[in-house]
């Protein structure tokens, strides 16, 4: 019998979607072995009944504590003491970035193994073994763990299913390590640049790094153009955390999933955590001057050459076609 | 105050990675070099010293690995490190996230640093969370994906991309941070200081001399045992056009992209 530990992370009232698909999956998995699944929520205020619908995906406990959002050490204090309490020796969290810092920070305090970037779990003689794609995809490697284990998924490894129940709410009070006090958030989700909405399109035309600098978008806003209809420019987080492009545009781990019908992405080398955001993308087109590019390895369509050449060309032909 | 900043060797980028099946482990038989993000955490701790909102009187590189990583942690040196420390013990190798932390964690606490500084990710494992584990152990608070780091106080104001935007974080010194690779651009090596980092001082340690429980470490101490790899399912290899004739290419793309009723 395994029970199995989830953290759901809490933003603005509603919990994250991985973190719900979190939850689903470990009620199948603890299920299979005679277990249950419970949350955790960390957060400010967070009512009882929101907390409740977490039994709505499977959690039949939901451990609540009072702390600030954001921040992984709380979390990591109260996931080590209910599971140290309830003799939990699994924890699972959703893809994304706090639940990294969380589960390693948790691995470090209760001596448990730590898998990341897991995008499927089995159950072998009543435990957990988890399976996770390595070396940019080209191998999978099984972890089994020792005594106690915590699993990291990938993005959008797991779905969450609405089953319709309710769970019970225990609310925790945890004595805080001594480090917890040493960091605060002093603002968080913060949009940076303008709101571009590109969950909605149909065609989206996404730019790297290999753009250059930020006047490189001006060449993917012309060719957005000239394909028309509801087209739309995305982006990877380098060039977002370098400022070229808005937040709100950007794909992947820590942006948004799309899987529009067609995704043509310009100078991305395609980065596992760019891919995990679009790889559901109906025709995938990659222009890349490096042949080797991780990006060729899924794309429909792979294009070996300089955008720069390519790019403004393909723009007027698109419009040609289109125009006539 | 004094500065850690963690650095592995890994192989090159040039070199196509893969497990040896015979060991299970990773094939480090060719070309190694300085794990690429950790330039960013050289760099971010020679910007906080030049920068002169604080005093940093040391930098000091450390790395866990076998007797070839004193070549990364030489030019760690060049880029600007101090001297450094090398944990090197036939009893670490095959360690695990949770074990490497530990082994580096109880390195570090000899030096009693002010800061520790990280890449975001090897280029190797890309396991991303070492700096988690390693802030456990040393009870210090620890951030990961730091793109933006400003003295502020007692601490520093960090910036990161979290799942809902940017997040910003104050942390308070003694603190473990992991940057980003777009918080700096990395400078290049003067060829003095590629001459001279082999003369600055390099402590080397073994297991027991960093004060570390040998059942905690190596293939048999670790938690989690990494095994039987597999190959993913294939997707079909997609088509190629290697650029030659650009109007040739672009018509070919734009026959593509109809024949599949995209434009
Ligand atoms: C925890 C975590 C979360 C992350 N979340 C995200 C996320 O949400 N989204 C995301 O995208 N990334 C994310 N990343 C970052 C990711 O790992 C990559 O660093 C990033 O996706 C790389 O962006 P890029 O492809 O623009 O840049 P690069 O990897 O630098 O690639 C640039 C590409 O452009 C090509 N190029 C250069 N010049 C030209 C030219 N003239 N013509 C054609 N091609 C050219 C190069 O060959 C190269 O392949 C995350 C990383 C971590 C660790
Ligand atoms: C393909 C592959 C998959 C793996 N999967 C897992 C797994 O799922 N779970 C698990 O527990 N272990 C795993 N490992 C083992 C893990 O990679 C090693 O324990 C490794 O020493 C630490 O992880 P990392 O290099 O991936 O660290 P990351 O967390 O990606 O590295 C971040 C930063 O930590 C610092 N750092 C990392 N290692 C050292 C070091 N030895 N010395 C100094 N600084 C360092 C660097 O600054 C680096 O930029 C895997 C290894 C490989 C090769």
């Amino acid at each position: 019998m395994a029970d199995i530990l989830v953290y759901a992370l809490h933003y603005e009232g509603a919990f994250n979607k991985n973190s719900l698909g979190a939850i689903t999956e470990a009620t199948k998995l603890a299920g299979e072995t005679g277990g249950k699944a419970h949350a955790v929520v960390v957060g400010e205020g967070i009512s009882d009944e929101l907390a409740a619908t977490l039994g709505d995906y499977g959690a039949t406990k939901v451990f609540k504590a009072e702390g600030p959002e954001g921040l992984a050490q709380p979390v990591i204090d109260t996931m080590a003491s209910v599971m140290t309490e309830n003799g939990i020796d699994y924890a699972l969290f959703g893809g994304g970035l706090l639940g990294f810092e969380v589960g390693a920070g948790l691995a470090a305090r209760l001596q448990a193994g730590v898998t990341m970037e897991v995008t499927g779990v089995l159950v072998e003689d009543g435990k957990l073994v988890a399976e996770r794609p390595i070396l940019g995809d080209s191998a999978i490697s099984q972890s089994r763990y020792k005594t106690k284990g915590i699993i990291i998924g990938r993005l959008n490894a797991f779905e969450a299913k609405a089953s319709g129940g309710s769970a019970e709410v225990v609310n925790v009070t945890v004595e805080p390590s001594a480090q917890a006090a040493q960091a605060s958030i002093v603002s968080r989700g913060e949009q940076r640049g303008a709101d571009v909405d590109i969950e909605g399109a149909g065609t989206l035309v996404a730019g790297g790094r290999g753009l250059g600098n930020a006047e490189g978008f001006d060449l993917l806003q012309d060719l957005a153009k000239a394909f028309g209809g509801s087209t739309a420019v995305a982006a990877t987080r380098a060039v977002v955390d370098a400022g070229w492009y808005p937040y709100a545009g950007q794909i992947g781990q820590t942006g948004k999933t799309v899987a529009p019908k067609l995704y043509l992405a310009a100078g991305i080398s395609g980065a596992i955590q760019h891919k995990v955001g679009m790889q559901s993308s109906e025709n995938i087109v990659a222009i890349n001057k490096d042949a080797n590019a991780p990006i060729f390895e899924f794309s429909d369509l792979g294009i070996v050459g300089d955008l720069n050449k390519i790019v403004p060309k393909l723009t007027e032909a698109i419009a040609a076609k289109r125009g006539s | 105050m004094k500065i850690c900043v963690l650095v592995k060797e890994v192989p090159d980028a040039a070199v196509t990675k893969r497990i040896d099946p015979s060991t299970g482990r990773m094939d480090r038989s060719g070309e190694k070099n300085l794990n690429p993000y950790d330039t960013h955490a050289i760099e971010a701790a020679m910007q906080l010293k030049e920068g002169g909102e604080v005093q940093v009187d040391e930098i000091v590189a450390v790395s866990m690995g076998p007797v070839s990583a004193v070549r990364a942690l030489h030019k760690a040196v060049s880029l600007g490190a101090d001297r450094s420390v090398h944990l090197s013990d036939p009893a670490l190798a095959g360690s695990d996230v949770a074990a490497t932390g530990y082994a580096l964690a109880s390195a570090i606490k000899k030096e009693s640093p002010d800061l520790v500084l990280l890449g975001q990710q090897s280029d190797d494992g890309e396991c991303y969370t070492i700096g988690a584990v390693v802030a456990e152990h040393l009870g210090m608070p620890s951030l990961t994906q730091v793109v933006k780091m400003d003295v502020e106080g007692e601490g520093v104001k960090c910036e990161r991309q979290a799942e809902y935007g940017y997040d910003t974080v104050q942390v308070t010194f003694p603190a473990v941070i992991s940057v980003g690779d777009a918080i700096n651009e990395p400078r290049y090596p003067s060829l003095k200081a590629i001459m001279g980092a082999k003369k600055k001082p390099l402590e080397t340690l073994a297991a027991a001399d960093a004060g570390i429980d040998a059942s905690m470490v190596g293939a048999d101490g670790s938690q989690v045992q990494c095994g039987e790899f597999k190959a993913p399912p294939q997707k079909a290899a997609g088509q190629i056009i290697e650029d030659e004739d650009t109007n040739d290419t672009v018509e070919k793309i734009v026959a593509w992209l109809d024949e599949r009723k995209l434009i």
